[in-house]
């Protein structure tokens, strides 16, 4: 993998509110390069919402997210992988299908289709629908759309939901070289992941208590 | 990014295709209507010859529709919707090639039936020409100002009757003109000419305008 050229993904006094219920206020945050950044808090806490909020899938209700370092500044979500729940997996689609789809959308800059399912241990497995695998290697099928195309800022929501304890490990070995490149990395986790050296945000002392006043204003 | 543009289309007509649904579904329905339609009319083969256009039209435009709630939504259920907006294609281009791909697997086979169908209503063959030419063009319209309906209830997550609300009179001066064209072709005064280019104008004004709104519809669905 080549060196990124993005320093830094920054979150300047974001807000979020989903519904009635405001999740945090003015949160500031910055995922370095080489860096992992882990985001910890009990469910509800807000953790997928921050995330999507990086992401740009959610817009915050005050704050901005921004990038420095970088020769393209602005074009935030042509240079970041989304994990998120949901596999984007098509079960009607072959294996190989799948994931060659991802590769032409997300920009073909990685490892190619053959690589990635050998990499992820769905190798051999190409040439059979998505439908028939299990959750564990749909999610591996998932995690693949990282190898395929080169993005420089991972955002990975519960990246190891149903992977077995080899899986997880070999998924922490890629987001660790991600990072030896110089990418940057924020996770949303439960399961402790070993990303080497990590920055950790932990929503739990930052949840808003949900009061009255909240739906006068 | 052409390449991306086509890898949505190929994988959308591949869905399409593989399930079942989808492209079939369309000319059933199509066929349906135009079956039933002589025994509730009776066998005057005068009246058929001139409700012909009118009823492939309206068959063609309800067929059109089928699936299109499904669009973007089955994308927005599985979490494709989320990586298909990181792609560096703007959004507008994806809701385009899933409108391109939507209306190859529905569309198109209504124009290819239409021929056939149109003999069993009694339609001459400038009539059946006619109709052909209107859906082949009228059709495109159809399927991209359904983009916007799609997007709404992809965006919402429940929307099969939101299609119908939202998108059948967006359609309205379509079925106009595309069955006015027709009639001129038969018997005039007006020739063939003037309402089709008026049809051509809507297809071109849907089929740009269309993925722009639907794109808009999707956004602001992220709040």
């Amino acid at each position: 993998m080549t060196g990124f050229s993005i320093a830094a993904l920054t979150g300047d006094k974001l807000s979020c509110r989903r519904g009635f219920k405001p999740l945090f206020r003015d949160l500031d945050l910055t995922a370095r390069a080489g860096r992992a950044l882990v985001v910890t808090g009990p469910n509800g806490a807000g953790k997928s919402s921050l995330l999507r909020l990086l992401a740009g899938l959610l817009a915050p209700s005050a704050g901005n997210v921004r990038l420095s370092g970088g020769p393209e500044e602005g074009g935030l979500r042509e240079h970041l992988h989304y994990l998120g729940h949901d596999d984007a997996v098509k079960g009607a689609l072959t294996v190989a299908a799948n994931l060659d789809f991802w590769r032409q959308v997300l920009g073909p800059t990685g490892s190619d289709v053959e690589e990635a399912l050998d990499e992820v241990g769905l190798g051999g497995l190409g040439r059979l629908r998505a439908s028939v695998l299990s959750a564990g290697q749909k999610r591996r099928l998932a995690i693949a759309r990282l190898l395929v195309s080169q993005r420089p800022i991972w955002i990975l929501d519960e990246p190891t939901t149903a992977l077995d304890v080899k899986a997880q490990a070999q998924f922490a070995a890629f987001g660790r070289a991600h990072l030896a490149a110089g990418g940057i990395l924020v996770a949303a986790t439960h399961a402790p992941l070993d990303l080497g050296e990590a920055d950790e945000l932990n929503l739990s002392g930052r949840a808003i208590p949900l009061r009255t006043e909240e739906f006068d204003s | 990014m052409m390449g991306a543009f086509f890898a949505v289309v190929r994988r959308d007509l591949a869905l399409s295709m593989g399930s079942g649904g989808g492209a079939g579904l369309g000319v059933v329905f199509f066929l349906s209507v135009v079956t039933v339609l002589p025994f509730a009319v009776g066998p005057d083969l005068v009246l058929l010859a001139r409700i012909g256009p009118a009823i492939l039209w309206i068959g063609a435009l309800l067929a059109s529709l089928i699936g299109l709630e499904r669009l973007f939504a089955a994308d927005a259920e599985d979490g494709s919707l989320d990586a298909l907006t990181l792609s560096a294609m703007p959004l507008e281009l994806t809701a385009a090639a899933k409108g391109l791909a939507h209306w190859i697997a529905t569309g198109l086979p209504l124009v290819v039936a239409a021929p056939v169908l149109a003999l069993m209503l009694n339609l001459e063959p400038a009539a059946i020409a006619a109709v052909v030419l209107t859906l082949l063009v009228g059709t495109p319209a159809v399927t991209f100002l359904g983009l916007v309906g799609a997007a709404f209830a992809g965006a919402f997550r429940r929307g099969g009757l939101l299609i119908a609300v939202l998108v059948i009179p967006l359609t309205i001066p379509v079925l106009i003109f595309a069955v006015a064209a027709t009639t001129s072709a038969v018997t005039g005064p007006v020739p063939f000419d003037t309402p089709f280019r008026v049809l051509l104008g809507l297809a071109l004004f849907s089929v740009v305008l269309g993925p722009v709104a639907a794109a808009a519809a999707l956004r602001a669905a992220r709040g």
